[in-house]
């Protein structure tokens, strides 16, 4: 069953145009720094992008600290609140029940068709993020030694895991996009509904966290420790805010998906 | 193979299926009848698991449901309130994707699913339909694909809601003939419908629902069971009346209601004393007038207390 979700999702044309979308940003800021020579200061503007003129192989991570706050999620809470409703809404839903698939694992198996789109669209930021960087943006060596946050250097070989790390840590942030999205997509008949109130929560989040007022909240929204994985490029690496950010996302993934198995397993399906 | 003992689902405060007796047998063509609106998704729903009862028991092939889900509807196949695909693939590409979904994906080789696959898109007359998106269906052959996905696994029983809708004429027919074949074969069908001549044409056993309850659950034979009276039609009305006499029961223009029970002998009879006949015919009951003094005012009506 897992196996089918996967190819219904990947079938979708949809989905293709949603990750080529998502390639397209990180793309098109290589190519205008390419053009311009013009990188935000460093400090400025969207992390490492100061960095990547004289090295294209941290591209790999900037294009993940663009797509980050806005696109990847709105991505991620896009498929995941049409998992359900969606199946729903096209009157698909109690087929599949009466094939029968039992309510579990269908759920199951969207959420590993979700997970598996997370996956694959962050490991494909990642990737078009490096070849761009290596062919657009500073092209040495791969080898090369690269300045750290910290201004001591890492080596490639630190780089390497460090970014295998960090294409981790996003997509664990997004599960907890994912695990909401998903859960409200089991509420209603709207996928965009459920989308759009996965996307509120996130949105609402960011706006506590601008907010000295909300500062007692601020640890336990979900958006707080995003970005955190740029402390994985410091030297030494300053852990504290990265495994925190692992942790809350933990628990969002659990409480949300806990609240969609208890609602789908028992709900009336009357659509 | 369905029985249901005072199956009840309340929506809120409003009881959407009131204490319901369910009984249909193996081999029937059980005909489901009832308003919009009287409750016979909501019961077909709870046949088949999706939506949880109120109260009351459902056993389905003598299996308690929706506690043997798995089981109980591995055998069986459904239409359910309108038919569902995937609009951007093809109603090939479609069954495929349902067949091989679910907990017992069909044994045998791929060549096997495809032949399948094909042969139920011959059956309901989508053979030839070839790789154009479902989207582009109209409704009819979006049905006749619906038809198509229950029958995939050759089940023992149909659940079928309104199968009809969105048919032209001709397609019901075809389906009917086609439900027919199924039962000659040794399918029970259980078919939901709010119309009347469908459920007349078609079904042994009848079962009819109002606001929530079932009024009536009877084999449709006796339904249509005589009346006792005849029916003729005559030229020579004054002359007939004065010979009936107490015999007639209603003038409506030129047909005649006449107690008794052979419609030979009373022909004979009238053509003896010179009155010509031109149509004979021992009354019936009828499903239409039987429903409609079981059940209220249509439940889509909704009156100020």
């Amino acid at each position: 069953m897992i196996g089918i979700e996967i190819r219904k999702l990947f079938r979708r044309p949809r989905t293709w145009l949603t990750l080529l979308l998502l390639d397209a940003l990180p793309t098109l800021v290589a190519i205008l720094l390419a053009i311009t020579h013009l990188g935000p200061r460093p400090g400025q503007g969207p992390a490492f992008l100061s960095a990547v003129l004289s090295n294209g192989s941290l591209f790999a991570v900037a294009a993940l600290a663009i797509v980050l706050p806005l696109f990847l999620p709105i991505a991620v809470a896009v498929v995941a609140g049409d998992s359900v409703a969606g199946e729903a809404a096209a009157g698909t839903l109690r087929y599949l029940l009466v094939r029968p698939v039992g309510r579990t694992r269908l759920l199951v198996a969207k959420l590993a068709a979700v997970f598996t789109f997370v996956g694959t669209s962050v490991v494909l930021v990642a990737g078009t993020g490096l070849v761009v960087g290596r062919l657009l943006l500073g092209n040495q060596p791969l080898s090369a030694a690269v300045t750290s946050v910290s201004g001591s250097n890492l080596t490639a070989g630190q780089i390497a895991w460090r970014t295998a790390i960090s294409i981790g840590y996003v997509a664990f942030s997004m599960l907890g996009v994912a695990a909401i999205a998903l859960f409200l997509s089991t509420v209603g008949d709207s996928g965009l509904a459920a989308s759009l109130g996965a996307l509120a929560v996130l949105i609402g989040s960011s706006v506590l966290l601008t907010l000295d007022a909300a500062h007692a909240l601020q640890p336990y929204l979900p958006t707080r420790y995003w970005l955190s994985f740029i402390d994985l490029y410091r030297d030494p690496i300053l852990w504290r805010n990265v495994i925190r950010g692992v942790a809350l996302q933990a628990v969002y993934v659990a409480v949300f998906l806990g609240a969609a198995w208890a609602n789908f397993a028992t709900k009336d399906v009357t659509s | 193979m369905i029985r249901t003992h005072e199956l009840t689902k309340r929506f809120g405060s409003l009881t959407a299926v009131d204490s319901v007796d369910l009984d249909v047998r193996d081999g029937d063509i059980y005909g489901f009848l009832g308003a919009n609106g009287s409750g016979k998704t909501t019961t077909v729903r709870m046949l088949l698991g999706l939506v949880l009862a109120t109260s009351g028991r459902i056993e389905v092939f003598g299996r308690p449901m929706p506690k043997a889900s798995g089981e109980v509807l591995a055998r069986l196949g459904a239409l359910v309130e309108g038919p569902g695909a995937y609009g951007h693939l093809s109603g090939r590409a479609n069954l495929l994707l349902h067949d091989a979904s679910g907990n017992r994906p069909a044994r045998g080789s791929r060549s096997d699913r495809d032949r399948r696959v094909a042969e139920v898109l011959d059956e309901v007359g989508l053979g030839g339909v070839g790789r154009r998106p479902v989207k582009a269906y109209s409704l009819g052959m979006r049905q006749r694909l619906g038809l198509a996905a229950a029958l995939l696994r050759t089940p023992e029983l149909l659940i079928l809601d309104e199968p009809t809708n969105g048919l032209d004429p001709q397609g019901i027919g075809e389906i009917r003939q086609l439900l027919l074949k199924l039962h000659a074969a040794g399918t029970t069908i259980f078919l939901s419908s709010h119309l009347l001549a469908e459920v007349e044409q078609l079904c042994t056993r009848v079962g009819v629902l109002d606001r929530g309850r079932l009024v009536l659950q009877r084999p449709l034979a006796e339904l249509q069971a005589p009346t006792g009276r005849i029916l003729v039609r005559t030229p020579d009305v004054p002359a007939a009346t004065g010979l009936l006499g107490d015999r007639l029961v209603e003038v409506r223009d030129d047909l005649l209601v006449v107690a008794g029970g052979d419609p030979a002998e009373l022909n004979g009879w009238l053509v003896e004393r010179g009155v010509r006949v031109s149509g004979l015919a021992a009354e019936r009951h009828s499903l239409e007038a039987t429903v409609l003094a079981m059940t209220g005012p249509s439940s889509d009506r909704v009156d100020r207390p």
